[in-house]
């Protein structure tokens, strides 16, 4: 008896001693991703478009494409990247505890999340908006027509509150049901126990194009009820890294700007103008201050490509998706991609 | 002679060594000190992150989320610590029904399994072994889709005595009932979340009822039975007035088990969609981003549940089994 009480007091202060050693910190982010060789990055379970793995573990989406750009310019390789798939649950926490680097995870930067979580957003990577999927139905034209309706969400998103807000605004009750995964939501919606499905708009018209047994039967109501800006984010208390990660997001999109695409880049790199020799690292040296290298922004453009071809390749007309850019064009064209200048 | 034996049954104690004493105490000491650290730490590496830590929010930020069913009114200017009460609430509301249906089922099944006939016991036997074997997430799933896909859809819902019975539930009479462009609804309803889950748990803690309710049949030894029988005592008369209330002894401490397992695990409803404690504070950890007050929220409220449940059952215990000379 008393061999035992010793043996456990012993072990006791042994792990007290043992803890009571510095815990883990995780000092400078860049450091850490240089050290290990790899960039881990927090993605979607699997979003048709912006994250999905295939049947032998490539991952491929816009939001991939963001991870590899910053692989490309901190490590040399676009391919250095290690892709936690996180739920609508788990992603914040993934990010705060330092599991991942980065959360490119089709996550909407708003007011809370920027301030209340201990994260920064370092940009938008994509603009969408909360809609409306229903089965169709005579005289059902308008989400504001869904009165005492029953509506799917999923859980942990924005979704919710956007959804009471609507409600509010326009006067009507809904029933809702919240489940904490897509499938079940999904099946809920096909199976009518719902009536209506309400999630981000691209994301809705995805499913119609990709997974409903009968897409004629289903459409989106014309509603968008709020903005969903969403773009990569990292934690508080690393400027250097945030100040990375936010301008691989600039370049990628000031490269469209520029005319610069994968294929072109390294004739375009003889040019005599001054914004295109800055950016493919034979002007002025852009890396210093971010303490990489001169080629950073070429690399990025090289291995990965620009914002309008990473689009086009996951969302738009090289997929199978064949979604329109709407607001995700460059402001030339209409849209609110407006890239900062990179000088 | 009843003096001597009376000294006989229970031994002198040996007196407790200081040395004893001492090193238990450091033991506890040791313990507090680790949980100190811990929560230190955790503070720390919190501030550390800019992250705000306390229960605060609970009472002053409104959800701004809505629940669609409970006992507790619900609207989304409420705050945060009503939204924990009415999931709170909708725990009891699943777990309740669940527990008085699972025991009238185990008994009735655990009956079967030492019955005579031998069809009914081997029925028994068959889903007893069935469902026990089957996760409950697999059998909450299954009972939910079933209910989605094959009841009707509610604008063609099943209508008998101002009840109406369709995948978005069960309307009861009592309360508003209306037509809507959306098919009836109703104030009162008893959701097909709620209905799926309850059906789920009763059958899942039925089956483990059972297997209790024969094991504390069992154990009575066969003389209790055999001498019944020589009192021309019916089956039922035995196992009612002699058999049952021996075996209670051995039965209700894993029946306390088995209801507070049963209380635990209505927080599959999460995964149906029902709004119970799990996914209320889920989506408020979500919204506010205080994981470890959310967890500790959901912690304390399976805390308070099961300990009052454990003690109203340790007070049954005691009343009903019988003990000992």
């Amino acid at each position: 008896m008393m061999k035992l009480a010793q043996t456990i007091l012993g072990g006791s202060l042994v792990a007290v001693a043992l803890g009571a050693a510095t815990p883990a910190m995780a000092g400078a982010v860049l450091d850490g991703v240089k050290q290990r060789d790899q960039l881990v990055c927090g993605v979607h379970t699997g979003r048709a478009g912006f994250a999905q793995a295939d049947g032998s573990g490539k991952w491929s989406g816009l939001d991939v494409d963001f991870c590899r750009a910053v692989a490309a310019a901190v490590l040399g390789d676009a391919e250095k990247v290690k892709y936690v798939p996180t739920s609508g649950q788990t992603r914040i926490t993934a990010l705060q505890s330092g599991e991942i680097d980065l959360l490119a995870r089709n996550t909407t930067f708003n007011f809370t999340r920027d301030t209340s979580l201990g994260l920064m957003w370092t940009g938008v990577n994509f603009y969408d908006g909360q809609a409306f999927i229903v089965k169709k139905r005579p005289n059902l034209t308008s989400a504001k027509q869904l009165d005492k309706a029953t509506i799917c969400i999923d859980a942990g998103t924005s979704t919710e509150r956007n959804l009471q807000d609507f409600a509010r605004d326009n006067k009507l009750t809904f029933k809702t049901v919240v489940f904490d995964n897509a499938e079940a939501s999904k099946q809920a919606f096909i199976s009518g126990r719902c009536h209506a499905y309400t999630g981000d708009y691209t994301a809705l018209a995805i499913l119609r194009a990709t997974d409903l047994p009968n897409p004629d039967d289903y459409e989106l109501l014309p509603e968008i009820i709020s903005k969903e800006p969403v773009g990569p984010a990292v934690r508080r208390g690393d400027e250097e890294w945030f100040t990375i990660v936010r301008w691989v997001l600039q370049a990628m999109q000031g490269a469209e700007e520029l005319g610069l695409t994968r294929e072109n880049i390294d004739e375009m790199a003889k040019s005599e103008d001054v914004s295109i020799k800055r950016f493919t690292g034979n002007g002025d040296d852009i890396g210093k201050s971010l303490g990489l290298d001169k080629q950073w922004a070429y690399r990025i453009v090289k291995q990965v490509g620009n914002y309008g071809e990473s689009f086009a390749r996951n969302l738009g007309d090289q997929s199978p998706l064949k979604l329109d850019r709407g607001l995700n064009r460059l402001y030339k064209d209409g849209g609110l991609v407006y890239p900062l200048p990179l000088q | 002679m009843t003096e001597q034996l009376k000294t006989l049954d229970r031994p002198p104690r040996k007196p407790i060594p200081i040395a004893a004493w001492l090193a238990q105490g450091a033991l506890l000491v040791a313990l507090l000190i680790l949980l100190g650290w811990l929560a230190h730490n955790a503070q720390f590496n919190l501030r550390e992150r800019n992250m705000a830590a306390g229960f605060d929010f609970l009472f002053e930020d409104s959800a701004g989320f809505a629940i669609g069913e409970g006992w507790v009114p619900f609207g989304e200017d409420d705050n945060y610590f009503r939204a924990m009460l009415a999931g709170a609430a909708n725990t009891l509301r699943v777990a309740l029904p669940a527990l008085f249906l699972a025991t009238v089922l185990g008994l009735t099944l655990g009956v079967s399994l030492v019955a005579n006939n031998p069809l009914v016991r081997t029925i028994a036997r068959g889903v007893v072994d069935l469902v026990r074997n089957i996760p409950l997430l697999v059998q909450v799933l299954l009972v939910y889709i079933m209910m989605t896909e094959w009841l009707p859809h509610v604008e063609e819902a099943m209508h008998f005595g101002g009840f109406y019975l369709s995948n978005g539930g069960l309307i009861l009479p009592w309360g508003e009932v209306e037509e809507t462009p959306f098919g009836v609804s109703g104030t009162h309803v008893l959701s097909t979340e709620w209905m799926a889950l309850v059906t789920a748990l009763t059958v899942y803690a039925g089956a483990f009822c059972a297997e209790i309710v024969r094991a504390g049949i069992q154990s009575v030894t066969r003389g209790q039975s055999e001498a019944s029988h020589a009192l021309s005592l019916t089956r039922w008369q035995a196992l009612r007035l002699v058999i049952i209330p021996q075996g209670l002894r051995v039965a209700i401490p894993p029946y306390t088990s088995l209801m507070l397992s049963t209380i635990k695990n209505s927080s599959l409803g999460v995964a149906i969609g029902y709004p119970e404690i799990v996914s209320v504070a889920n989506t408020s950890m979500n919204q506010t981003g205080r994981a470890i007050e959310c967890i500790a929220v959901i912690a304390s409220v399976y805390l308070i549940i099961n300990l009052v449940t454990a003690f109203i059952m340790a007070q049954v215990n005691r009343r009903v089994a019988i003990k000992e000379r």
